[in-house]
């Protein structure tokens, strides 16, 4: 009985830390790149979740099977990663040689924007998926049980997560990336094409925002106010992380995802404000994260 | 002549619009403040919020839990409890500059809004506290009406409140130490070699800008008579920067040029359609792509460079 707790409690938090991940991955990528903190990655996972239940209630009202929900599911939420490219092209791409505040500002304005075309097109009640949460039914984990899907999303974040370190590390795509990072005026005069390369790293970084929006969707029902809520946890992540560190996000999602967890279980009044002592103290005693390798 | 029409304002105009000048007026001081901070040391804070809600925060407890009326007491509380709050915090973040600094000082505003939400025997959690109607210079004017209070009394009190807050900010940018600041954003490298400390200035500039938004926050309450947490929200904290930028931040009176067009196009947009953020996202979308001076900027053009170099 108490493993049991114990599972349930440790399986919700890597639920939600798996999400998390995938939202300060492209936090971070956006971050590594283009030295860009993006207010907004809230708001495209908030996009995300609608879509993907808006995509979701398309498939199964027009009568597809309920064990495939995950298809559609997952596409959509890649695919309105779509809009990080006008985004980049329309907004971002006018700012590059500012000073950061303001590109900070301009996501800044992303969040405002997007906060009521959400609000605008899918109204201020909250929308959910019929219930296909449980479609792929319950196992049962050292005496908790947890559903299926939990199982999925789970996995599908690792797999993301080693796709990522794969396209980083051992692609043509990933060597330009780092180098671009790394020291982009190089990178530049060997010839790479900057503005594609900060449109192609803006939609990826924007399509895990959205596709982790997706992915919660079935375990709970997109608010117009989940953005800006999960975009402190997602700031939180990559602080404790290290800014524009891949390895940060991954156990940065773990330790925020796991903590809230346990907090929400033994002491609810401590929920987020362990994760933000957690935030300064990181800050404070070393401000470049766990992984971070740029000093301040 | 802005002077004289604020001082006749509430004889003429609807009580409405007097009324939509409380939180201008707040607003205002508290931008005062801010820009200490963003203009003339060249830090952006994302946790002002902070602040504004440990000054609004006093005036409820102080009004509804330890039966304290008087206004100036809770200005003067506010202040204080603004600076004995902003000398740490302020230690820690003035370590950093640009993102970072942004990013701490947001991380200390969101542990205080998660103070406030979670620890309700205090602060009531979500639903905030009733802030009383406070005395003003030792008049308790608990039997005039409402509106005739804010209206009348309190207006001029926020009037007042406003115009010293501006002096004083006019005097601190405008001495030695003013000077030293925009130095500090200028080239800290040389700052520094001049003998100036560097970090000790920013600290300076951060409790200034917090006691100033301590004692706005502290007038932001009694106008609509409650507080809660989302005064200390992160998005809170993120809108008076707009206002900042909306108004021109290299201009001394462009926060309170912002805070003013900030209040009165939002309550005009709101009255038309409630989604009042599509529109200023995309404002602010373009004042930060073309216009980064703000209305300031854009009205004043050369004279507003001038008077950041003053």
């Amino acid at each position: 009985m108490v493993t049991g707790n114990l599972v349930n409690i440790l399986m919700g938090g890597i639920f939600h830390a798996a999400i998390l991940f995938l939202v300060a991955a492209g936090l971070q990528v956006v971050f590594g790149v283009q030295r860009i903190f993006n207010l907004a990655c809230g708001s495209f996972y908030a996009l995300g979740a609608y879509v993907g239940a808006s995509a979701v209630n398309a498939f199964t009202g027009a009568g597809g099977p309920p064990a495939l929900f995950i298809v559609p599911l997952a596409l959509a939420g890649l695919l309105v990663g779509v809009v990080g490219v006008v985004v980049e092209r329309g907004l971002l791409a006018f700012v590059y040689d500012r000073d950061e505040t303001f590109q900070l500002l301009l996501t800044f304005a992303l969040v405002l924007m997007l906060e009521d075309i959400v609000r605008l097109t899918w109204g201020t009640a909250p929308y959910s998926t019929s219930a296909l949460y449980l479609a792929y039914g319950q196992v049962n984990l050292l005496g908790a049980t947890v559903p299926v899907y939990n199982l999925i999303v789970i996995g599908a974040s690792l797999a993301i997560a080693l796709g990522i370190g794969w396209l980083l590390t051992r692609t043509v795509f990933g060597r330009i990336i780092r180098a671009a990072a790394d020291n982009r005026e190089m990178a530049e005069a060997l010839g790479v094409d900057m503005r594609r390369v900060y449109a192609k790293v803006f939609t990826l970084g924007t399509a895990l925002g959205t596709l982790g929006g997706a992915l919660v969707i079935p375990a709970t029902a997109a608010m117009s106010e989940m953005g800006i809520e999960l975009i402190v946890e997602a700031f939180a992540v990559v602080v404790i992380g290290g800014l524009g560190s891949m390895r940060g996000a991954f156990v940065g999602a773990l330790v925020v995802g796991v903590f809230r967890a346990v907090a929400i279980a033994v002491y609810p009044e401590l929920e987020m404000l362990m994760i933000y002592l957690v935030v300064i103290a990181v800050l404070v005693l070393r401000p470049r994260g766990l992984f971070g390798r740029v000093a301040v | 002549m802005a002077a004289a029409a604020v001082l006749v304002l509430p004889l003429v105009a609807p009580p409405y619009h007097v009324l939509l000048m409380l939180p201008f007026m707040a607003y205002a001081v508290i931008l005062l403040g801010l820009n200490l901070l963003f203009g003339y040391t060249g830090l952006v804070s994302f946790g002002h919020a902070l602040f504004m809600g440990i000054g609004a925060y006093t005036g409820a407890v102080l009004t509804t839990h330890l039966g304290v009326r008087s206004l100036e007491v809770i200005l003067l509380a506010s202040a204080v409890l603004g600076a004995l709050v902003a000398a740490p915090v302020g230690a820690l973040c003035v370590r950093y500059v640009k993102i970072y600094f942004s990013m701490l000082t947001l991380a200390f505003g969101m542990l205080f809004y998660t103070f406030l939400l979670k620890f309700y025997r205090l602060t009531g959690g979500d639903e905030g506290i009733r802030v009383l109607r406070p005395s003003l210079l030792g008049f308790d004017l608990g039997a005039v009406s409402k509106i005739d209070y804010l209206a009348g009394p309190y207006y001029y009190y926020s009037l007042g409140v406003l115009v010293l807050a501006a002096i004083c900010m006019w005097r601190i940018v405008h001495s030695p130490f003013g000077l030293c600041l925009r130095t500090v954003r200028d080239n800290p490298a040389k700052a520094e070699s001049l003998g100036v400390s560097v970090t000790r200035y920013r600290w300076y500039a951060f409790v200034i800008s917090a006691v100033y938004a301590a004692a706005g926050g502290a007038l932001l309450g009694p106008p609509t008579g409650n507080v809660d947490p989302t005064l200390a929200y992160w998005t809170h904290s993120g809108n008076i920067v707009f206002m900042t930028l909306l108004g021109g931040f290299a201009h001394f009176f462009g926060p309170v040029l912002g805070a003013f067009v900030f209040i009165f196009l939002q309550d005009t947009v709101m009255s038309v359609v409630p989604y009042w953020r599509l529109i200023f996202g995309a404002i602010l979308a373009f004042l930060v792509i073309f216009a980064p001076g703000g209305l300031m900027g854009l009205f004043a053009g050369r004279r507003a460079g001038e008077v950041s170099r003053a």
